[in-house]
């Protein structure tokens, strides 16, 4: 059944001047599922997000988009049909207000992102919707505030309330709970829970009881390579996976 | 280096502002060589455009004289051999300066940073050496004489007072075309790419169309600031497509306060101040502006205009 699969790798591979970084992946994300994909550090996690959203070419294989070949698109375009990213290091847009943040987001379906000729009181028939937005993640009193002001937990807050504000299908979550205290993990993986209804996630992830908690299906990268697939209780009875990840990052 | 972006002048504040440069603007012949004035504003324009890209994009360009020359050029040629009106002739410079800005526009962006420059002042050294073998340029001459006509026809512009408040208008126009750029939709998204651009990538945006459409508007404008020049000082010469034009703009927009709205504009009284009362020290003037320059971003990191703002900033808070 291929349109169950929203997206599909196959023997992806991506080279680096001779360094393989990802050595033929095939991936299979099902829609509706929190997908997690876990291995230590320099597996090439973070390659495949940019293999998948085109932010880097692949050297061999196919990127498929609920059945659609996707390997050649721009960025843009993969963003456009709703496959979204959030970045390992938190991606804010520092000099710009929390609210305005989010309207970035909110602003490009409004058609009017060329006008240079418009006021930019155009947009304020955004706002209601930003600041709805930033109530999800608990910002709304901070809405004036530039977003480079904010303490880190915060930011990643924003970025996870700027990505929803894309209504996308796919979310793909690079490390989301990186660098965050206890309570704000906790916040973090509530809001995946909450916002993975009726999407897609795939997200990378160190914490193992966040993945253990929220992921349906884990795969487990290691140099490039698919280690094992499955539930969590069973990658990680896989004695492979206990070798090379839980023996090594645990 | 982070700017202190003004967050929320009010509409009052905004408008005092504007009411004030107006004012200062129409009586400051009365008290300035206008000749020297049209000069100050025509590279106040030009700053400013440039710092559209540097400021508020992120671009820097190392070529930003190619279009301030190439429209001189072209406007010159306009009012001197074909007798154009002189409205005509700053039009006819401003279009090919965005023409041209287009093209090399289509190219620089593909590339970001140290590349990015280099592709542009490749290109502006393309320009000069057009501007020295092409016959209607006048080569190491430049064009002399150039007539400023009758504006439309009717106000003769060899009086320097009309010619004066043209050149005024004309900064006006341009300052507030990019005023409004900085203020619009697509400066919001500008700003997101200064900021972030990868991020701005993954949230749906061909950041490339968004940077071109920014370096043609600064060429354009910086087109209009050369074109305008040439009428109003009556000769266009090679100094304006030399790659220390293209220094000159970075060095008045840094002075001054990239990222702020009225920071090029300081830079460039600043400098063609100096130029000016200077030219006594000869080749020393130089030095002196190099001197007055490392000591200004030693000392005001974000400029003057980018300190000021960010003192007044800290007393509201
Ligand atoms: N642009 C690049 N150029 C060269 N090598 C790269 C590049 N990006 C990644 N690599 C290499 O590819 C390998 C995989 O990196 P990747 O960032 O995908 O790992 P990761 O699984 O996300 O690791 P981490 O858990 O530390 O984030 C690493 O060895 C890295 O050094
Ligand atoms: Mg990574």
């Amino acid at each position: 059944m291929p349109d169950d699969l929203i997206l599909e790798t196959r023997d992806v591979a991506k080279e680096f001047l001779g360094f393989v970084a990802v050595a033929g992946v095939s991936l299979k994300v099902k829609r509706g599922s929190i997908h997690g994909l876990i291995g230590p550090n320099g597996a090439g996690k973070t390659t495949m997000f940019n293999l998948l959203t085109r932010f880097l070419p692949v050297t061999r294989g196919t990127i498929l988009h609920r059945g659609e070949d996707v390997t050649r698109l721009r960025p843009a375009q993969v963003a456009r049909r709703g496959v979204v990213r959030s970045f390992q290091i938190s991606a804010v847009f520092p000099s710009l207000t929390t609210l305005e943040n989010v309207r970035i987001a909110l602003q490009r379906p409004l058609g009017t992102s060329f006008r240079f000729w418009s006021p930019a009181s155009s947009l304020s028939v955004l706002d209601d919707r930003a600041r709805a937005l930033l109530g999800d993640v608990d910002l709304q009193d901070l809405a004036d505030v530039p977003a480079g002001e904010l303490p880190y937990g915060r930011k990643r807050a924003l970025e996870l309330a700027t990505t929803l504000a894309l209504e996308p299908e796919v979310l793909l979550l690079d490390e989301p709970t990186a660098g965050m205290g206890h309570e704000d993990v906790g916040r973090v993986a509530e809001l995946i829970r909450r916002v993975a209804r009726g999407r897609t996630v795939l997200m990378v992830e160190h914490n193992l009881s966040v993945v253990a908690d929220l992921c349906d299906t884990i795969t487990v990268l290691a140099r490039g390579s698919v280690l094992a697939e499955g539930t969590y209780a069973t990658v990680s009875a896989d004695p492979a996976v206990r070798e090379a990840y839980m023996g090594s990052a645990a | 280096m982070t700017v202190p972006s003004p967050r929320r002048w009010s509409g009052q504040a905004i408008f005092m502002g504007w009411a004030t440069l107006v004012a200062v603007g129409l009586a400051a012949p009365f008290v300035v060589y206008p000749v020297f004035l049209m000069n100050v504003l025509c590279m106040a324009l030009f700053a400013s455009a440039f710092n559209l890209l540097l400021g508020y994009t992120g671009l820097l360009s190392f070529g930003h004289a190619a279009f301030l020359g190439s429209a001189g050029y072209v406007a010159g040629h306009a009012a001197k051999a074909w007798g154009v009106d002189p409205l005509l002739a700053i039009l006819a410079g401003t279009a090919v300066a965005t023409v041209l800005g287009f093209v090399i526009g289509s190219l620089a962006i593909r590339r970001s940073g140290i590349y990015f420059a280099m592709i542009t002042l490749g290109f502006a050294q393309m320009v000069y050496f057009l501007a020295v073998q092409l016959p209607f340029t006048g080569g190491e001459d430049g064009l002399q004489g150039i007539p400023r006509g009758r504006l439309l026809g009717l106000v003769r512009l060899e009086n320097s007072f009309a010619m004066y408040y043209l050149v005024f208008a004309i900064f006006l126009v341009g300052f507030a075309v990019i005023h409004r750029t900085i203020h619009s939709p697509f400066g919001h998204v500008l700003r997101s790419i200064k900021d972030n651009e990868p991020r701005a990538l993954s949230l749906g945006y061909d950041v490339d169309r968004y940077k071109l459409l920014a370096f043609v508007i600064s060429a354009g404008l910086a087109g209009l600031a050369g074109a305008t020049k040439a009428l109003a000082m009556q000769f266009e010469t090679l100094t304006d497509v030399h790659w220390h034009k293209s220094g000159e703009v970075v060095l008045m927009t840094l002075l001054g306060g990239m990222g702020t709205v009225l920071g090029p504009s300081v830079g460039a009284i600043i400098v063609v101040t100096m130029e000016n009362y200077l030219t006594g020290f000869g080749d020393w003037v130089t030095v002196i502006i190099g001197c007055v320059f490392v000591v200004g971003v030693l000392a005001f990191r974000r400029g003057f205009v980018g300190e000021a703002l960010n003192l007044a900033r800290r007393f509201r808070s």
